[in-house]
């Protein structure tokens, strides 16, 4: 096959190329969308034994719910759902080629790591009961 | 004949099933957060009303099917980014395919058992 580009030089040390923020939003999408497929058992668990009747599974429940360790988990899921969520709707955005540009990109690259931080920090405080 | 794996519709159908799928689950999320900051988490038996109504349970069906669809693309697309190996591919496309699947039965056991 005909080459249709000119072949471009590659340097593909990631560790020493210093990535753009949309970059790493980018990579922080799919590590979180990894992270939340990893998690989704105990997910449908705990939806399972939120919504059970049997004083068994109340009190599972609330001897889950209450484990420190999985307040953590939770609170790395909800900024990865956080995260996901925010990228995403820059990502429909983009696909219907608003904000393509590279510094509105940037821009709206910001705006998800401070509104998913934001609401990870509102949310967490909520999870792990300071108010 | 030299075929080409990448033919049509496969590529395309798959990337406007992930939006499409996200749409609904961003909408669900909204609806459910509006629901919680009503009161829907309230009590359990709060909890347990607003996830047996009808409507709710209708878009927490598609919510978990969209979800499902939306994890398979996505998965699968990361497998075939960084595993080159056929077989090994193929064993976690599998893996993925059937986790999904048995997800989606189990939360819709859980919904529909109300």
């Amino acid at each position: 096959m005909q080459q249709l580009t000119k072949p471009r030089p590659k340097f593909l040390a990631l560790n020493q190329i210093r990535q753009p923020l949309a970059a790493i939003a980018s990579i922080l999408h799919r590590l979180s969308g990894a992270g939340l497929f990893l998690m989704l058992p105990l997910l449908i668990w705990l939806l399972q034994l939120s919504l059970a009747t049997s004083t068994e599974d109340m009190t599972t429940f609330k001897a889950v719910k209450d484990c420190l360790a999985v307040r953590l988990i939770l609170l790395g899921l909800v900024w990865a759902f956080l995260h996901h969520f925010c990228m995403g709707i820059r990502l429909l955005f983009i696909d219907m080629h608003i904000g393509v540009e590279k510094q509105a990109s940037h821009t709206s690259a910001k705006a998800v790591f401070g509104i998913s931080l934001t609401l990870t920090l509102i949310f967490g405080l909520k999870l792990l009961g300071v108010y | 004949m030299n075929r080409i794996v990448v033919g049509a519709h496969y590529g395309l159908k798959d990337w406007l099933a992930q939006r499409i799928t996200a749409v609904v689950m961003a909408a669900y999320t909204l609806i459910v957060l509006a629901a919680v900051m009503g009161g829907a988490t309230s009590s359990q038996e709060a909890w347990r009303a607003f996830m047996s109504h009808g409507l709710i349970r209708f878009f927490t069906f598609l919510f978990i099917v969209s979800l499902c669809y939306h994890a398979w693309v996505g998965v699968r697309d990361i497998w075939m980014d960084y595993i080159k190996p056929t077989g090994i591919r193929l064993f976690l496309h599998a893996l993925t395919l059937l986790a999904l699947i048995g997800y989606a039965g189990w939360a819709i056991q859980i919904i529909w058992r109300l």
